[in-house]
């Protein structure tokens, strides 16, 4: 049983401390959910997660399977079985999604056996299908060039897609919600539902408490000014939706500053 | 960095300066049977005495020096020198297109190699080395020689025209429809300056491919050369589809000119792709002579290490309805630049004209540089003209992107420049010229 321990973990951006001190444990077959309003760091925390070069970890570590992942490349990272969909797909153009996700199933491939000689292509046809089918994607979309002049809803697929094939862990879904309408949003949960299981550990940062309606967390953190504040179950998050985050803000704002 | 101009002080207190040239004299101008060619060289040789090297106060030549062109050294090849030379790859010799060519000329230095299938040659297609073209065929040869591309227009085309020793006369009859491609090879090792002169005359109607390849090993050796000429006509309602790939090694100095002319309702479909040479200047013009004609060209390029490429592109709407869509792609590693000249003319008359240009490079190491100068010249009022050119790096975040899912970093670089590369591999309709391409990305990219 893996699991992300993240332990006091302090990142900045351009000298400005984004996350104070940040502890979270999410063990394969949890899902936990983070919440808090907009600009509070759980973009940066997923982004760290990652190993993105623009956030500097100030302080803290994060584990899994045995090893501190902030001294890991990206790559590698991704390889031991971090997934982070991204809030804000980035385009690449030319390169067609099915290029793209063979590419990156070779690439563990390889980094596990350097003699692999890469999935067969029949082989990697027929399980893009069946992941497509999941999530009620056409099957014209594998030739489709990655996130190049894709709708909204369409890049948040195309995330789940990436998911979907990739199988990892450790999955991060960055507001995989917002810019869904209704439709999609179901469609998206439900994929996401088919894939979690006792393999896959979860952490869905969303903003709004409407993704969990379909998707049901066993816990909810709440992030407000770097830090994690308030965790509890689902009933954290029900709470949330009637009230808003205004408690929040005046429960930790009352803390005076320096 | 560019060499001083050779500046001799003489005893006499006078100060001038050496022009410099060639060491190539009168002998060494092939002598011709035929009548026509004769003159022709004859006149070519008197341009190219007459022609100074061409120098950066030139507006063509602005962005590329010939101050360290060794051009005393230059010798041409004995016949038969390539007998002591790095034989043909087989590689070279491959079909690129088809699993079959229809014909192969193969030029080495100081010698030529002819094929043609007899199925072919019985519809009167005519594959032949120059030499042969000026015994056999002075009438054909006399329709096109000069015709295109004048000794005239500068140094290297007059050096062309008087000394080219390997050519070729390429004849479609009209009406001939041709599937097979054909194929010639320019081989070129060995410290030579070596000389072609093409001729392609796609008679009415008829339709043809046609694939010329250039390449040399990379030797030590920097007196080497290539100056080429290119002259292609596809008569009314004729189309031909020309690849030109160029690999010279990293040493040669490459030179050409090149022109085609389009007829009434012709097509060309013109593929370049270049990823050798030291220093290339290429001249290469798209005449649209005839009402609603139609010329395509797509360029690809690479390059590395200290190599310089510049390409000089034109399309001339001479004539009504006719559309020209011009798109040239490059990679830039290491210390290398690229040139891009681009100019659509539209001459007084030529309405209802469609012209398309745009060149994107993309810089992959911080001290390449690509130039790219897109041009208009429209003296028509009902014509639609575009052009865009752009000069990008690898960007940061789609490299992360890829990189968050577990590929690494140099997979990602080669991920993102085929991406880059993707919509000139759309425009080229032949997988070998694609997969060429491919694994030159591929190597460039390792280096
Ligand atoms: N690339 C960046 N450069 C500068 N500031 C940033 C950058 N990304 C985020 N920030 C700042 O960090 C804070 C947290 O942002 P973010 O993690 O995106 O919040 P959330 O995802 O909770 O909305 C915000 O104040 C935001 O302005
Ligand atoms: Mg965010």
């Amino acid at each position: 049983m893996s699991e992300l321990v993240i332990k006091n973990l302090q990142v900045s951006i351009d000298d400005n401390e984004i996350l104070k001190g940040v502890n979270l444990t999410v063990k394969q077959g949890e899902i936990h959910a983070l919440m808090g309003p907009n600009g509070t760091g759980k973009s940066t925390l997923a982004y760290t997660l990652m190993g993105h070069p623009h956030y500097k970890v100030t302080a803290g570590e994060v584990w899994f399977k045995e090893e501190n992942i902030l001294e890991m490349k990206p790559d590698e990272r991704a390889r031991k079985g971090i997934f982070l969909a991204f809030q804000y797909p980035v385009a690449i153009p030319g390169v067609t999604v099915a290029n793209f996700l063979r590419t990156a199933m070779n690439a563990r491939r390889k980094a596990q056996n350097p003699e692999d000689k890469g999935i067969p292509l029949p082989e990697f046809r027929k399980l893009l299908k069946e992941k497509m089918d999941i999530l009620q994607m056409d099957h014209v979309f594998a030739g489709r060039y990655l996130n190049d002049g894709f709708s909204g809803g369409e890049k948040k697929r195309a995330e789940i897609l990436q998911m979907a094939t990739l199988e990892p862990e450790i999955a991060i879904l960055d507001e995989t919600d917002s810019g869904l309408d209704i439709d999609a949003l179901r469609i998206v949960a439900e994929g996401v539902n088919t894939l979690t299981g006792p393999d896959m550990g979860v952490l869905i940062i969303t903003h709004y408490q409407r993704l969990l309606n379909y998707i049901k967390p066993d816990f909810v953190h709440v992030m407000y000014n770097g830090l994690i504040v308030e965790s509890g179950g689902p009933e954290l998050a029900l709470k949330l939706e009637d009230q808003g985050y205004d408690w929040i803000r005046e429960k930790y704002d009352s803390v005076p500053v320096g | 960095m560019p060499g001083k101009p050779k500046v001799v002080v003489s005893k006499t207190r006078r100060t001038r300066v050496i022009e410099r040239d060639f060491a190539f004299t009168n002998s060494d101008v092939p002598i011709a049977k035929n009548k026509s060619l004769a003159s022709y060289r004859a006149q070519a040789w008197e341009a190219f005495k007459r022609l100074p090297i061409p120098k950066t106060t030139e507006e063509p030549w602005r962005r590329t020096d010939l101050r360290k062109l060794p051009v005393e050294s230059f010798v041409l090849p004995a016949e038969g020198a390539y007998k002591d030379l790095a034989p043909v790859p087989k590689d070279l010799l491959k079909p690129l297109i088809a699993d079959q060519h229809g014909g192969q000329i193969v030029f080495m230095p100081g010698g030529v190699k002819v094929e043609l299938e007899d199925s072919i040659s019985k519809q009167g297609v005519i594959f032949t080395d120059l030499e042969t073209a000026q015994e056999k065929h002075p009438d054909l040869l006399s329709r096109i020689l000069g015709e295109v591309v004048k000794p005239e227009e500068g140094k290297f085309a007059a050096l062309a025209g008087a000394l080219a020793h390997n050519g070729l006369l390429l004849y479609v009859p009209k009406g001939v429809q041709i599937e097979q491609p054909l194929h010639s090879v320019y081989w070129g090792p060995g410290a030579f300056a070596h000389i072609s002169h093409i001729l392609v005359l796609v008679d009415e109607g008829a339709s043809i491919t046609y694939v010329h390849e250039s390449a040399s090993p990379t030797e030590p050796d920097s007196s080497t050369m290539h100056v080429g000429i290119v002259e292609i006509k596809v008569e009314a309602g004729a189309n031909l589809k020309f690849v030109e790939l160029q690999s010279w090694g990293k040493h040669v100095w490459n030179f050409s000119h090149e022109r085609a002319r389009l007829g009434r309702d012709a097509n060309l479909d013109w593929i370049f792709g270049a990823i050798g040479s030291r220093l290339t200047k290429n001249f290469s013009e798209l005449d649209l002579a005839g009402q609603g004609s139609n010329g395509r060209m797509s360029g690809f390029y690479f390059t590395d290490g200290n190599q310089h490429l510049d390409h000089d592109t034109q399309q001339n709407h001479f004539a009504p309805n006719t559309t020209s869509d011009l798109l040239f792609k490059g990679a830039l590693k290491g210390k290398s630049r690229s040139v891009w000249q681009g100019m659509i003319y539209v001459a007084p008359g030529a309405q209802k004209t469609d012209g398309y240009q745009a060149n994107r490079n993309l810089i992959l190491d911080e001290q390449a540089r690509a130039d790219s100068i897109p041009g208009l010249e429209i003296l028509a009022d009902d014509v639609r003209c575009t052009h865009g050119a752009t000069i990008g790096n690898l960007e940061e975040e789609p490299l992360f992107y890829l990189k968050s899912r577990g590929i690494p970093q140099e997979e990602a670089e080669r991920l993102v420049v085929e991406g880059f590369f993707d919509p000139i591999m759309q425009r080229i309709p032949f997988e070998g010229v694609r997969a060429r391409f491919q694994s030159a990305i591929l190597e460039k990219m390792l280096k």
